[in-house]
């Protein structure tokens, strides 16, 4: 463990240098380069709101703003896609690095920690870009928004956990990385994050409470469009889960390196 | 600097399948699940590099030294035995690097010098290095996917060489890409070996491993078969590579000590060889430009259908320095009796430079004595070129020149 920090801290410009030109490399090709990262997201909230917002628009209790619902959505997707880009990039974080592994010696751990510091950043340009549209409908910051870097690294953290062990995972079953791709639309739909808990019935409450995802969105959105304090408890039982996950991922990843490279 | 700095003790590397992916999880746990099936690419390799010591792997395409490489940089975990390392290695693995095609030849450079450990400052300090060695020119600063393969081979092979590392692996790689760039290259591998770095060299270009190496390791399925001189298991491996059914290898000692490889069927032998000068009169000592004969006697020992007769003369490193055939000179025998005597008079001068050289020949059905091998004999003859009487001129060449010189008045 403490060799892998010590190789982690060696190679932290490495792993720095790698974000930017991870960054660098959506630009080169592309006309408007990485600011697809934040309009594609943009766009799905656009698309819901112009298809939802009427129906569920006058639902929302105690908020005057008439865009309320669309503040609702993308504080949610902010969260959501923070934890969907993590966990895809994740999955075939090993894969799609084949000729890396097989060519050079360096410490392997810096490629999740790569994955993780540029969706990061996507991360933070699509806030920004949230919080613009937010001051554009008239709703400005409030005090509680200082949760949100708390929020960020919570998510991060069970995102890059979870995406490790199947990261790994994937290298020898490579259905894995398609199962969830499946799984992940479902869990998108069983996470309020389109529509508003008290539209589901009863017996839905229990799987909501079991879903992490749950707790992460509805905690960006109590901040962000209520201004209210996350519930605590539950995500401290986040960040413990997630912190089993990543001992157990790290675990994981350490076992299965010998293997890694003789099945690539 | 002296000691190992590279000890291999019973190195052997298996590629486990299972029925079920998940029984190879639970071995990650220490459980011991029966792989369905398991194959050992390499196993009970036993050697030690000193430093500065430059050793060739040579084997046949599946013989394992490309994993013995890998396991020797660490991109693979061998199954049993030890790899023990003293020093930094830096290791060209096949072509690209990892490359990313999007980034500039700079950007990959700093990527790759990185992945190698380097801090920034040192990354900083490399890099108008490695552009100017690399020679590429304009393209440096562009996309890696406008480059030509060579050109990535440059790029690569200057970075990982950019600091002199302990051991050099190469594997491979200097094949590809054009003549000057791989002679500048060599150029830089030589120096580093002065400079006391250890080589670990994969090729399939006998010249490459007899100039550059002083020791060979042959492989074969895995297995270590030798590790001797170069130029004794470079013999010993066209052997290996010409053995047919029902050939075989012999290795006899010669009373210069020397090792003669002798394989093939038999069913062709030579039966004696000599060189000869103009007045008929076996020679030993040749003087440059002299004209003489090489007379080869061959009989065959069994009904030959088609006989080729080929022979190259090899500098004192191995290095061939001329040979061809009598398929090439469009001389083939065809039906060939069983018992039957064959004479062959070559005649040509000698327009070598001075030094010793032997002679090979090989008797076969087609140009490659991959097909139907007779009979491949090493060191069938062995001579001396000396100077006698012409002016001093160094290389392994006679090419008598004009010289004319116009000095302006």
């Amino acid at each position: 463990m403490k060799i892998m920090l010590l190789a982690i801290w060696h190679y932290r410009h490495f792993i720095l240098t790698s974000i930017r030109n991870d960054l660098r490399t959506r630009f080169a090709r592309s006309k408007l380069g990485a600011t697809w990262m934040i309009v594609q997201p943009l766009a799905q909230g656009a698309i819901y709101a112009v298809v939802l917002a009427r129906v569920l628009g006058s639902k929302l209790p105690g908020i005057n703003n008439q865009y309320a619902y669309v503040i609702y959505l993308l504080a949610g997707l902010v969260g959501w896609t923070l934890f969907s880009e993590v966990i895809t990039r994740c999955l075939t974080i090993f894969v799609d690095n084949t000729s890396l592994l097989k060519k050079m010696v360096f410490p392997r751990i810096c490629l999740p920690l790569i994955v993780a510091g540029s969706c990061l950043l996507n991360n933070l340009f699509l806030l920004a870009a949230t919080l613009a549209i937010f001051a554009l409908v008239g709703h400005f910051p409030a005090w509680m928004w200082l949760w949100l870097p708390i929020l960020t690294v919570i998510t991060l953290m069970f995102g890059l956990a979870l995406g490790l062990i199947l990261g790994v995972l994937n290298v020898f079953v490579r259905d894995v990385a398609q199962v969830m791709n499946v799984v992940l639309q479902l869990w998108f739909w069983l996470t309020p994050i389109v529509y508003f808990i008290n539209i589901l019935p009863g017996q839905f409450a229990l799987v909501l409470r079991l879903n992490p995802m749950y707790a992460i969105c509805s905690s960006y959105q109590q901040v962000l469009l209520w201004g209210h304090l996350p519930h605590l408890r539950t995500l401290g039982a986040i960040v413990a889960v997630s912190l089993v996950l990543l001992a157990a991922g790290m675990f994981l990843f350490r076992r299965a390196s010998p293997d890694m490279v003789d099945v690539l | 600097m002296s000691g190992a700095v590279l000890q291999i003790e019973n190195l052997g590397k298996a590629f486990r399948e299972y029925r079920m992916e998940w029984q190879r999880m639970l071995s990650w746990f220490g459980a011991r699940p029966n792989a369905a099936s398991e194959s050992w690419v390499l196993r009970g390799i036993d050697f030690q590099v000193d430093a500065g010591e430059s050793v060739g792997i040579v084997g046949q395409n599946g013989a394992g030294k490309s994993t013995l490489l890998k396991l020797v940089t660490g991109t693979l975990r061998p199954t049993e035995g030890t790899v023990r390392v003293a020093g930094r290695i830096a290791a060209i693995l096949e072509l690209g690097m990892g490359f990313n095609p999007d980034l500039t030849g700079r950007d990959n450079a700093r990527y790759t010098a990185g992945l190698m450990g380097m801090s920034p400052n040192q990354i900083d300090a490399i890099i108008p290095a490695v552009e100017e060695f690399a020679e590429v020119g304009e393209y440096f600063d562009q996309p890696l996917r406008t480059y030509s393969s060579g050109m990535q081979m440059r790029v690569a092979f200057s970075v990982v060489t950019a600091i002199r590392p302990e051991i050099l692996i190469i594997d491979e790689a200097l094949s590809v890409g054009d003549a000057y760039f791989s002679h500048k290259s060599m150029a830089r591998i030589r120096r580093f070996r002065e400079e006391g770095t250890t080589l670990l060299f994969v090729s399939h270009d006998p010249g490459a491993i007899q100039s550059l190496c002083d020791r060979a390791i042959l492989l074969d399925r895995g297995r270590m078969l030798m590790d001797g001189e170069p130029s004794q298991v470079m013999d010993y491996y066209n052997a290996l590579i010409a053995e047919r059914e029902n050939a075989t290898v012999e290795i006899h000692a010669l009373e210069s000590g020397a090792a003669q490889t002798v394989s093939g069927t038999r069913e062709a032998v030579v039966e004696s060889i000599g060189l000869f000068n103009t007045a008929g009169e076996p020679v030993e000592f040749v003087n440059v430009g002299e004209p003489v004969e090489l007379r080869v006697r061959a009989v065959a020992h069994g009904d030959i259908p088609r006989l080729v007769f080929g022979y190259m003369i090899k500098d004192r490193l191995g290095q061939p320095v001329f040979g061809t055939n009598t398929h090439y000179t469009r001389q083939v025998l065809a039906h060939v009796r069983s018992g039957q005597a064959v004479e062959y008079r070559i005649a040509f001068p000698m327009n070598f430079g001075p030094g010793s050289y032997s002679i090979s020949t090989a008797l076969c059905s087609t140009e490659t004595h991959l097909v139907d091998n007779y009979e491949w004999r090493d060191l069938a003859l062995v001579f001396t070129v000396a100077n006698q009487n012409r002016d001093s001129f160094v290389g392994s060449a006679w090419v008598p020149p004009r010289i004319e010189i116009n000095c302006a008045p």
